[in-house]
């Protein structure tokens, strides 16, 4: 049993993801209170080299084929008994694909506290405080994370990744593999998302919709307004789950990242899961009729009105201002 | 294919919420359930599973407000077999809820267990990976397709960027639905009300619903909005006239 604080690292075709350090972070904070170190816990196969900009105290590597790629299964087992062998204050996982296949398993296998959706950890005195966001982000919850031995899932939010990487290399030790025969779960292939639609990440102006456009006809409006203006339509979740865009448009936790210099957001609640995808923007509006969502905490600007009365409106007087 | 979906009721987002007297849960006076969205996901996909390949599809929800009317709904949907679990399940977490959920499933021995990856109202991790452990199953999550093949499914895991796997699982497994491979069917008020003259609902008791060392939650609040957005007032003709000003000034027109 130990005070240090364990970061599950999250990376995927030879990159480390930037929650991990976005983990990393949160672990010093943590290590800081409880006197332990900041271990990094790296599985994967001829990986140690992502080692090498963690901003870890040191880091246990465990290689084997079977760690190539990501797998529930691998992964559960080899950090169920590295877990239970070495009982750390906490182990952090990311709240995403990767972190969500494992954490709340182990939980339930090592009968250890789990805390998710963790934005930020904190110290008072002797206890690790947590502060959570539930609800669409509409509520935070916090408390303290029970002892000896508990997990957390993290969201990005709380720290930046710069927080989280060192400019030196920090000690690798190598843990042996448990046996990884037969496991369930094996990886066929990669999908590679689309490349033939435009790309979202590049374009410079976004016009977001979300379940207020009700219907997909009424994409229509927002393509209008895209087009006066010169920009692309991209969607949240829900706007592609019922099939009115394609999966290439998605913004968000399991789309992507778009760093825009105008978004416009019609009819988005502005839940974390979408929220996550709008990593920078310049000028962020927000069109709502719910004076109570979220999104208005992120935007810069915002207005209530319907998006339908404003719409052809808005396009007409862009169309004019650019002299068509 | 004998399948199991596990529903969740959950907060109604589009209402307003309220934190109760201790400050430290919601307020449920005025406070409205739903299903879970990426649960009605996971009954789409064990219907189309079902339409597919043949089989079973027995759906099971919590004894909250509004849960027949769920369970009815599946069953207009092509849901088989219907159960309600009993108790008092109002303040329970993912934890309490998994072990008794874990006692029903294990007699019914399904091939499948389908449930949203995760809920609105989850703080202790999701309902899914917890059954797959204490059901000896395995699990994947963030799932967009299912095709049974031999002994497994094919899952499609979906990752951020656009990034899909394709997995090969072997049964039984559960797994976390993030979308069903088609939008989840709708069914008119009708067909559920002459379903719920028919159908039957098996009331199952939760039995010890000790949500164990999980943590407490000691305050719970609305976030501090530090940097809300400046609001534009006024009426339509006004927020456009703004809008455009503000374009300009961003050197967009």
């Amino acid at each position: 049993m130990s005070q240090d604080v364990f970061v599950i690292v999250e990376h995927l075709r030879g990159k480390v993801a930037d929650i991990s350090y976005v983990m990393l972070a949160a672990a010093r904070v943590m290590a800081q209170a409880t006197g332990g170190q900041v271990v990094a816990v790296l599985l994967g196969n001829n990986a140690a080299g992502l080692a090498d900009n963690l901003a870890a105290d040191r880091v246990l590597y465990v290689e084997h084929p079977a760690l190539s790629d990501f797998t529930s299964a691998a992964y559960q087992t080899v950090l169920d008994g590295l877990l239970r062998e070495q009982a750390p204050r906490a182990a952090l996982l990311g709240d995403t694909s990767m972190g969500g296949d494992v954490a709340a398993w182990l939980a339930a296998r090592l009968a250890w506290p789990l805390v998710s959706s963790c934005r930020s950890m904190g110290a008072e005195g002797d206890a690790l405080k947590f502060v959570s966001q539930t609800c669409g982000g509409k509520i935070m919850a916090e408390g303290d994370l029970p002892g000896p031995s508990a997990l957390v899932m993290m969201v990005p939010g709380g720290y930046k990744p710069e927080q989280g990487q060192s400019a030196q290399a920090p000690q690798v030790t190598q843990v042996m593999a448990p046996s990884l025969e037969g496991l369930r779960v094996t990886v066929d292939s990669y999908i590679e998302p689309d490349t033939s639609d435009v790309d979202i990440t590049k374009e410079p102006i976004l016009i977001g919709v979300g379940r207020g456009i009700q219907n997909q006809d009424n994409i229509e409006l927002a393509q209008e307004l895209a087009q006066a203006l010169g920009g692309v339509v991209c969607a949240s979740r829900p706007v592609v789950d019922q099939g009115w865009m394609p999966t290439t448009r998605l913004v968000g936790k399991s789309g992507k990242t778009i760093k825009p210099k105008l978004y416009i957001a019609l009819g988005v609640s502005g839940a974390p899961e979408h929220v996550e995808g709008v990593a920078d923007c310049e000028m962020f509006i927000a069109i709502n009729t719910d004076p109570n969502a979220p999104i208005f905490d992120i935007a810069k600007y915002g207005s209530q009105i319907d998006m339908f009365d404003l719409l052809p409106v808005l396009t007409e007087q862009v169309q004019q201002a650019k002299g068509g | 294919m004998n399948v199991v979906v596990v529903v969740k009721l959950v907060p109604d987002l589009v209402e307003e919420l309220a934190i109760d007297e201790s400050g430290t849960a919601l307020d449920t006076t005025y406070l409205r359930l739903i299903v879970n969205e990426l649960d009605n996901h996971a009954i789409e996909q064990a219907i189309l599973l079902k339409e597919r390949a043949g089989g079973q599809v027995t759906v099971i929800a919590p004894d909250l407000e509004g849960v027949d009317d769920v369970l009815f709904t599946a069953a207009a949907k092509g849901a088989d077999r219907l159960i309600k679990l009993t108790g008092d399940l109002s303040a329970v977490n993912n934890f309490a809820l998994a072990n008794a959920l874990a006692a029903i499933i294990k007699e019914i021995k399904p091939d499948l267990v389908l449930t949203g990856v995760q809920a609105n109202n989850d703080l202790d991790g999701s309902v899914g990976p917890r059954l797959a452990a204490q059901l000896g199953m395995a699990y994947v999550g963030y799932v967009s397709g299912v095709t049974p093949v031999g002994d497994g499914v094919k899952v499609r895991k979906e990752y951020a960027g656009g990034l899909v796997a394709q997995m090969t699982v072997k049964l039984p497994a559960v797994l976390g639905i993030q979308a069903a491979e088609k939008p989840p069917r709708y069914v008119p008020i009708s067909k559920v009300r002459q379903v719920s003259k028919t159908a039957k609902l098996e009331a199952r008791p939760a039995g010890d619903l000790d949500t164990g060392n999980g943590a407490t939650v000691s305050r719970m609040f609305k976030p501090e909005t530090g940097a809300h957005a400046t609001m534009i007032e006024g009426d339509v003709d006004e927020v456009a006239d703004r809008l455009v000003a503000l374009f300009k000034e961003q050197g967009v027109l």
